[in-house]
């Protein structure tokens, strides 16, 4: 019988706080004295600042600071946000935002003046008498006519709206297509959106001036590379900086950023002697939150006459916004997770990073490589027709085979390592989610449907997705003299589960139940080093740190008992918290016991051998990153009156190797589907021609709700990795990785006899109505 | 500045009074002025659902009640949702069927939930993902909540 924890469905240790209203999120917090920030942003997408009147504001009864750019130069050692994810030997244009906008505003909502009040109210208030003068400039809304010549300028002190561009290429691309028996071109538009967390970002800082030492508590995806970031904004020693995350509501990508708003609560707080709170509110979500927004692709397959792809080649156009917050990585993941599940034989995609008017673009659940999937599924389904195939066919056709594996495609990632898929089998995923949608016998019930006047549709899509990104994650296991189990790790919980799957892994190791072990994530006091949450990461990397460092701990834990019990470590097992000779249940020592055996006793010397404290600490660095697969299969109705869309079933395949916790994998699949549905049907972050936002509330930017969304039925498929201990991939962005393709897939099957083509997301019904309407 | 007033308000059958601003919302009172916490503010133009409190038995976004119209009137929250050691039916098949992720939204719709089944103890999954249209969830995808809320709906019918 395999009784390890891992794999087991566990209930969620988190949950019960988190449904009786007792969890603590960052907004939760209200340390007496405390101060609250509102802000003047920005109304033009481009303008230059003339003077600005801050006395009126300043007069305000309950007002502690009204502050400009300038006002914070005593304060903060530099007057930009260092950018998050800088790219190593980058040549290219360093954009990093300004805390508060100085001479020239750049997108519709960027910050220029702060206010600091007794109240949010009275922030908000005096905000509004804040006069500041602008001189508007012309504005940038589009990411490929920004690059035209005599586009205007995204920003007139730094001229030129390139920000970077390169070429990921292998093979002879221009041969494959001059010899090609079918050439397939598209021109796609994709848009990811708003990542909408329903708790907004938020921060809380306060200094202790006696002992001048600064903490900050925020719903940050990253507390560490947060607390480099104060330490560098405010010239601090890092042992006077702690910075400490709370319950997280929902991260999605952008809470991994150190935004201007943190910036200025920080100065409230290390000069207005009380502490400073900043809660974002939704509007603010929509124009100052970094976002995900337009890539243009150019794109063009050769296909040989049996439908096998030669080549692949074209341009992708990514719309940065006005500063690159957080590198420019987004579309080289684009143009490399492209490649999919298929064989390309050669390739070539030349980049180009168009500055904006608008909010940065930085990553959101799946961060650029469920564009590259949406284009190669896209380009599959165009190239099937032309060919004269199905969509199944031409899938299999140039699919990577189970017996390839493991199977390296020629071009690099950014960082310069190769993409080697490690394990899957994908024809596998791809034949179970025909099976399980009911494929075969789809055409009669489509041709049923559509003899009673209805429009079904079946579509298809996969993908490979890289999870467990390095360089390290750190993970700190220890037995205290209580003999309790706590686990410390650099890593962060935002809402996965990822206390309870990291309680699982650790009581894995030492014979516990899981609700006997305390996970403490999200504290820079309690390990040094720390990565945090994004890219589907973290079980693969703290995971696997806390099953090494448990590891350890339990082969202390057996010498110690060995010694204690002058008995042979082979003897002994570990159970219920107690080292037990094996048959001899009266033969034991107690965690407690053990630990307090090498506490140590002031003129005593610890037993032989020993180091001193119950403890190991691990940080695992992954050779590479591990690939996550699946294929996803979706049948619509579409209303042809209407132009709606009703998802009629929705099937995912999904492999990610080993799991932990099937309970919560099958919970983020699902959610992930659902994001992706959002982008395929319904989100739509809308900005006109003058950069100007015009989806700035939940009634305008539409969130997939309840009624529209479907059940999501999941299926496993398990191709353990050797590329970590546990054998695990990461899960957490890769059920939004297909939706979009898949669906618009099925639309177009639904509608074949108006033979509509769909080249961009979200479709809307207006979209339909008028593509239906041309016919 | 305007003149504050005196609200006196029963939050979970308890008497609590608070001097309010006549701009303040319900949402507000609660977090801050009364420390219950559990209300989660998501958008303060009742398009989310994570403020959802129910006023005098009726189901309201807290974010667009004004603190002053609940005076003399009843609030219940998620705070009042279980009893000392005893999780309401919804709140246990929530933790059993992982209905919920970061929890954020969780109140609001525990607490919509609750009223659907108060007035349809026998609700349809349609009936329950219209219901539930107003509370917002990025997290779940909604599936593993209608679950909660039917297995809930069961075992209070069966109760």
């Amino acid at each position: 019988m395999d009784d390890s924890l891992i794999g087991a469905p566990l209930r969620r240790l988190e949950d019960r706080a988190l449904l009786t209203g007792g969890a603590r999120y960052v907004d939760d917090l209200n340390p007496d004295g405390l101060l609250h920030c509102a802000f003047v942003r920005s109304a033009f997408a481009h303008a230059r600042i003339g003077a600005v009147d801050m006395a009126a504001a300043r007069a305000l009864p309950g007002v502690h600071a009204v502050w400009a750019a300038a006002d914070l130069a005593g304060i903060l050692t530099q007057d930009r946000i260092p950018e998050g994810f800088p790219k190593p030997g980058a040549n290219r244009r360093e954009v990093g935002p300004y805390v508060l906008a100085r001479d020239e505003v750049t997108y519709v909502g960027e910050p220029v003046c702060a206010v600091i009040a007794e109240t949010r109210a009275i922030a908000e208030d005096a905000a509004e008498r804040v006069e500041v003068a602008y001189d508007a400039l012309p504005a940038v809304a589009d990411c490929r006519a920004a690059l035209d010549r005599g586009a205007p300028d995204v920003d007139s002190r730094d001229p030129g709206n390139l920000v970077d561009s390169y070429t990921v290429a292998s093979g002879a691309v221009d041969e494959a297509f001059a010899g090609a028996a079918h050439v397939v071109t598209a021109e796609l538009r994709q848009h990811r959106g708003v990542s909408s967390p329903m708790e907004c970002r938020g921060s809380v800082l306060r200094f202790d001036a006696g002992r001048g030492r600064l903490t900050m508590w925020a719903n940050t995806q990253a507390p560490h590379s947060h607390k480099s970031v104060l330490v560098h904004l405010l010239g601090l020693d890092e042992a006077k900086v702690r910075v400490v995350v709370p319950s997280v509501g929902g991260g999605f990508g952008p809470k991994l950023l150190f935004y201007p708003e943190d910036a200025v609560a920080a100065a409230g707080a290390m000069t207005l002697g009380r502490p400073v709170k900043w809660t974002e509110d939704r509007r603010e979500h929509f124009l100052a939150t970094t976002q995900e927004r337009d890539q243009v692709w150019e794109v063009e397959m050769a296909l040989d006459a049996d439908g096998r792809i030669l080549g692949l080649r074209g341009r992708l156009y990514h719309d940065q916004g006005a500063y690159t917050a957080r590198g420019t990585n987004i579309p080289f993941s684009s143009a490399t997770t492209i490649l999919g599940p298929y064989i390309v034989p050669a390739y070539r995609m030349e980049v180009f990073i168009a500055g904006t008017n608008k909010v940065p673009a930085t990553s959101m659940r799946g961060a650029g490589h469920p564009q590259g999937c949406f284009t190669m599924e896209r380009m599959l389904d165009l190239a099937a027709r032309k060919v004269g195939m199905s969509p199944v066919e031409i899938r299999r056709a140039n699919m990577i085979r189970a017996d390839q594996m493991p199977y390296t495609h020629p071009v690099k990632t950014q960082a310069g390592q190769p993409i080697a898929y490690d394990s899957g089998d994908y024809a596998a995923c791809q034949e179970q989610a025909l099976k399980a949608i009911g494929a075969e016998d789809f055409p009669a019930r489509q041709a049923a449907a559509r003899g009673q006047g209805r429009c079904l549709g079946l579509g298809l899509a996969n993908y490979v997705k890289p999870t467990g990104r390095g360089p390290f994650e750190s993970g700190l296991v220890r037995v205290g003299t209580s003999g309790k189990v706590s686990v410390y790790t650099g890593a962060i919980a935002m809402g996965q589960g990822f206390h309870t799957a990291m309680a699982q892994i650790c009581a894995d190791r030492l014979g516990l139940r899981p609700e006997d072990v305390t996970i403490v994530a999200g504290d820079t006091d309690t390990v040094p080093m720390g990565i945090g949450g994004f890219a589907s990461r973290q079980t693969v990397t703290a995971g696997s740190a806390i099953h090494l460092a448990a590891g350890k701990v339990r082969e202390k834990l057996l010498g110690i008992a060995a010694h204690l019990m002058e008995a042979s470590e082979n003897d002994l097992e570990l159970a219920g918290g107690r080292v037990t000779v094996k048959g001899v249940p009266g033969m034991s020592v107690s965690f407690a016991d053990a630990a307090n055996a090498v506490a140590g006793t002031p003129g005593y010397a610890l037993p032989p051998g020993m180091q001193a404290g119950l403890e190991a600490n691990v940080d695992f660095a992954p050779s590479n990153v591990t690939y996550a697969n699946g294929a996803h299969a979706v049948i619509v109705e579409v209303d042809t009156e209407t132009g709606g869309v009703r998802i009629d079933r929705y099937v995912v395949v999904h492999d990610s190797g080993r799991l932990v916790n099937p309970l919560i994998v099958d919970g983020q699949v699902q959610g992930g589907v659902v994001h992706g549905l959002g982008n395929a049907l319904f989100e739509s972050m809308l900005f006109d021609d003058g950069a100007q936002p015009v989806t700035t509330t939940l009634a305008e930017y539409l969130l997939p709700s309840a009624p529209e969304m479907p059940n999501i039925e999941i299926h496993h498929q398990v191709s353990p990795t050797d590329r970590n201990p546990i054998g695990v991939k990461g899960v957490g962005e890769c059920g939004v990785m297909s939706p979009a393709p898949a669906i618009l897939a099925a639309i177009e099957d639904a509608l074949a006899e108006y033979e509509v083509t769909l080249d961009r997301y979200p479709v809307t019904p207006m979209m339909l109505i008028e593509k239906i309407n041309a016919r | 500045m305007a003149k504050k007033a005196h609200v006196t308000v029963t939050v979970n059958g308890d008497e609590y009074e608070a001097l309010c601003e006549p701009g303040q919302t319900l949402v507000d009172l609660l977090r801050n002025e009364l420390e219950l916490t559990g209300t989660k503010e998501g958008c303060s133009t009742g398009d989310c659902g994570a403020c959802s409190v129910m006023l005098d038995g009726k189901l309201v976004c807290s974010c667009l009640v004004l603190a002053m119209e609940a005076d003399g009137r009843s609030v219940d929250t998620i705070e009042g949702m279980a009893t000392e050691n005893n999780l309401h039916p919804l709140q246990r098949n929530f933790l059993e069927l992982n209905g919920l992720q970061c929890g954020i939204c969780t109140p609001g719709i525990l607490i919509a939930a609750r009223a659907l089944l108060e007035r349809n103890p026998d609700p349809t999954e349609t009936e329950i993902r219209y219901w539930l249209a107003g509370n917002l969830c990025r997290c779940t995808g909604y599936d593993k909540i209608i679950r909660s809320v039917m297995a809930a709906a069961e075992e209070m019918r069966g109760a």
